[in-house]
């Protein structure tokens, strides 16, 4: 490993987009763009951490309310009623649709708890320039990544399901305040998964040599 | 961090202050999320109203964190938990109330569970069979607020603050008035029941009736109320009856009520009584029952609690009860009837009946020992033949045999007398009986025996009497011949008699002439006849016969 050569060190850049090397300018001219698809070149994502802590933290605070709120707001013949996504998996628990109920529990609790876990982690260690496990957490990172695109089956449900089930009296299904805070949520992490550099989790061994 | 320093060291890069604000611009979505994370816990903590206890006798359709609350259909509260009372009897159901329900929780606010209910009239929380139960509140007056709460059983029927008034009406028994049982007045719904209870004694019960404003206001103080409650059929001693108000007071039954036309229209006051039916109830006021005990010593078969009282045919009263008694001494039984008896029914002539002094109770009994002297009695009678119905009949029956009447007995007492019809029955009774009694067997025999000797006897007649008689009819009919021939005009006797008789005019001439000439000349009887005899009047011949006198 560390063997391996920094692109630093060679005097190039990497273009984070369509991954094109080219020579390191940014000492003179302090901004340049990728002569391939014209994106701005950095040798790492200003701020990175600071803005991935940022972003996780207002994830994680929109992430309470989006429990503890209904979501939605079933009426069905007469009997209407609120319900949070954990009143939800647990009523379809308890009916016996076990599929579902672990199809939301793990979209909407796992999935997000599991992102606040890694993107903590991450962080921690990308800022403590740690050298522990550096390819597993890149392998996390992009589990992040591939799961980013399923945290918002909550709010495809909801939405799906709302537009749906307009009968008048008989049935009625409305998204609830709830829902808002948790596909904001699923954005704030998104972001903080987009502004966090995995670069940074190799600076680790450049730093300690 | 060495570039960076490098970089700063080159004029027109404000590199701290630029780091500074964009590191401050990121900071700002945490800020925001947790301002309004904050904001919706304050939000959630205003919100947030009384926690209130109710207790039900189940919980049967009660959901913890589903169940609402509503008033007015209205969500102001959801039960956040289900316990069991310590005692294990009861139910206690934690609602969170609504910050703005707050003024809910009164010390008389009532909760109840809704349920599905249905009745015979009507059906009622039918939205609750799909959406489950639902608690529902009707708030109080009180001043005072109150954090635990007794739950009904059944859902109040009166809600608070809805325009109209209670009243209370009595009666004997329910009938088939349920609760939430129509009112009518002139057919038209104006009200309904809002709950019945038995009294404390058991022995009437209180119905508790809601009109509706602006109805309320017909109801004075002369109103009358009556159950109009489904098909009343009685057969009574005045034959079938059949009453009806309307098509659903058939099945849910009802209460309907009118006020007189005479009534002056007093303000409406809180208990009225509950009559049977609507002629009792229009009925001028019967004022207070008398209880009289009568004492019958015969069965009454036919006699039944509520047949007629009637004094000289005017229904005054009710049989009450009918019980048996039994004396000891002539080991008898006895039919006890207790009849009520409303003096008011008489009507005007109340006035005019004398008034002794003293309590009511004494009152009547002075009253009512005069009436026995006259020989007031009591009478079982039979109204109509086809049924066998009786009713009591009161009246003086002239000649009565005195009796004595205790005027402190209590209760009161009428000496009876046995019914018209059942003397009628014990005169043929006692007839039949005496038939019964009746040597008829030895009759028969004496009679045959009788009959035997007369046979005996009639043969005798025909053997020896008749040709004797024969004999002596042929002998009479020869004398009676002999009779005839003797008496015949052309008969030797007849004839014989008739000279004889002939002759005896003769003498009896010749003796007047003798006699009148010797009246004229007494001396002829020695002289003889003088020359100058008279001239002969009479006639030649009976001038002659004195003439043969002397010879």
């Amino acid at each position: 490993m560390s063997g391996r050569l920094r692109a630093r060190q060679l005097g190039v850049i990497g273009c984070h987009v369509c991954g094109l090397v080219c020579k390191d300018r940014l000492g003179e001219r302090g901004h340049a763009r990728c002569p391939c698809c014209h994106t701005t070149l950095r040798r790492r994502r200003p701020d990175s951490i600071g803005r991935a802590w940022a972003f996780l933290l207002a994830g994680m605070v929109f992430y309470i309310p989006a429990n503890a709120l209904p979501v939605m707001y079933t009426g069905l013949l007469g009997s209407s009623s609120d319900n949070t996504i954990l009143q939800g998996v647990i009523s379809f628990w308890k009916d016996g649709s076990y599929g579902i109920a672990l199809v939301i529990f793990v979209a909407s609790v796992v999935v997000p708890c599991t992102k606040f876990l890694i993107l903590g982690l991450l962080l921690v260690t990308s800022q403590r320039h740690s050298r522990w496990a550096m390819r597993e957490r890149a392998r996390l990172y992009r589990l992040i990544e591939l799961v980013g695109y399923w945290s918002m089956l909550d709010v495809l449900v909801v939405a799906t399901v709302a537009a749906l089930v307009k009968f008048q009296a008989l049935g009625d299904i409305e998204p609830r305040i709830g829902i808002f805070f948790f596909g904001a949520m699923v954005i704030l992490t998104m972001l903080s998964a987009l502004n966090f550099d995995p670069r940074l989790i190799w600076d680790g061994m450049a730093t300690h040599e | 961090m060495n570039e960076t320093f490098e970089r700063m060291t080159e004029p027109g890069y404000p590199v701290v202050a630029r780091s500074g604000r964009r590191l401050s611009l990121v900071w700002l979505v945490p800020l925001v999320a947790a301002l309004i994370g904050l904001s919706m816990l304050v939000q959630a903590w205003l919100s947030a109203g009384p926690v209130i206890t109710i207790t039900f006798q189940t919980a049967v359709g009660l959901e913890v964190d589903k169940t609402p609350v509503k008033y007015k259909d209205v969500t102001v509260g959801t039960v956040s938990s289900i316990t069991l009372s310590d005692d294990g009897s009861q139910v206690i159901a934690t609602v969170a109330l609504l910050k703005s329900a707050e003024s809910l929780a009164r010390a008389d606010t009532r909760f109840w569970v809704v349920r599905p209910r249905i009745g015979l009239n009507g059906v009622s929380g039918i939205d609750t069979l799909l959406s489950g139960a639902y608690i529902g509140v009707d708030k109080g007056k009180s001043s005072q607020s109150n954090k635990a709460f007794a739950g009904l059983e059944t859902p109040p029927t009166v809600i608070n603050g809805a325009p109209g008034r209670s009243f209370v009406l009595h009666t004997d028994d329910l009938g088939s008035l349920y609760i939430g049982s129509p009112v009518y007045y002139r057919r038209i719904q104006v009200g309904h029941v809002a709950y019945s209870q038995l009294d404390p004694d058991g022995k009437h019960v209180s119905v508790q009736i809601f009109i509706d404003a602006p109805y309320d206001r017909f109801v004075t103080a002369g109103t009358r109320f009556w159950n109009a409650s489904g098909v009343d059929v009685s057969l009574d001693a005045k034959g079938l009856k059949l009453s009806t108000q309307s098509l659903t007071t058939l099945i849910a039954g009802g209460i309907a009520f009118a006020t007189p036309p005479d009534d002056v229209g007093a303000p409406a006051i809180t208990a009225y009584d509950l009559a049977k039916d609507q002629q009792s109830a229009m009925a001028p006021p019967d004022g207070p029952a008398r209880y009289i005990q009568l004492r019958f010593e015969k069965s009454l078969h036919g006699l039944s609690v509520g047949a007629l009282v009637e004094f000289s045919g005017l229904d005054i009263g009710r049989v009450v009860a009918i019980d048996l008694d039994y004396d000891p001494i002539g080991h008898r039984f006895f039919s006890v009837v207790g009849i009520e008896v409303y003096a008011q029914r008489m009507g005007s002539v109340l006035n005019k009946l004398p008034k002794p002094d003293g309590d009511p109770q004494r009152q009547a009994a002075q009253f009512l020992r005069g009436m026995v002297e006259h020989g007031l009695r009591a009478q079982v009678r039979s109204d109509n033949l086809l049924t066998g119905q009786l009713y009591v009949s009161l009246d003086f029956m002239p000649n009565a045999t005195p009796v004595t009447f205790d005027v402190d007995a209590r209760p009161l007492a009428v000496p009876t007398v046995d019914g018209g019809f059942d003397r009628l029955q014990e005169q043929v009774a006692s007839i039949v009986g005496k038939i019964d009694k009746m040597p008829l067997e030895a009759i028969g025999n004496n009679l045959n025996t009788t009959l035997v000797d007369l046979d005996q006897t009639l043969k005798q007649v025909n053997v020896q009497l008749l040709p004797a008689t024969t004999q002596t009819l042929q002998q009479a009919r020869q004398t009676f011949g002999v009779v005839q021939g003797v008496l015949a005009s052309d008969a030797p006797l007849q004839q014989n008699l008739g000279q004889t008789l002939q002759e005896v005019q003769r003498t009896a001439r010749s003796l007047r002439v003798l006699t009148d000439l010797l009246s004229r000349h007494p001396e002829a009887l020695l002289r003889g006849s003088p020359d100058d005899a008279p001239p002969v009047t009479s006639g030649s011949r009976s001038v002659s016969a004195p003439q043969e006198f002397p010879r």
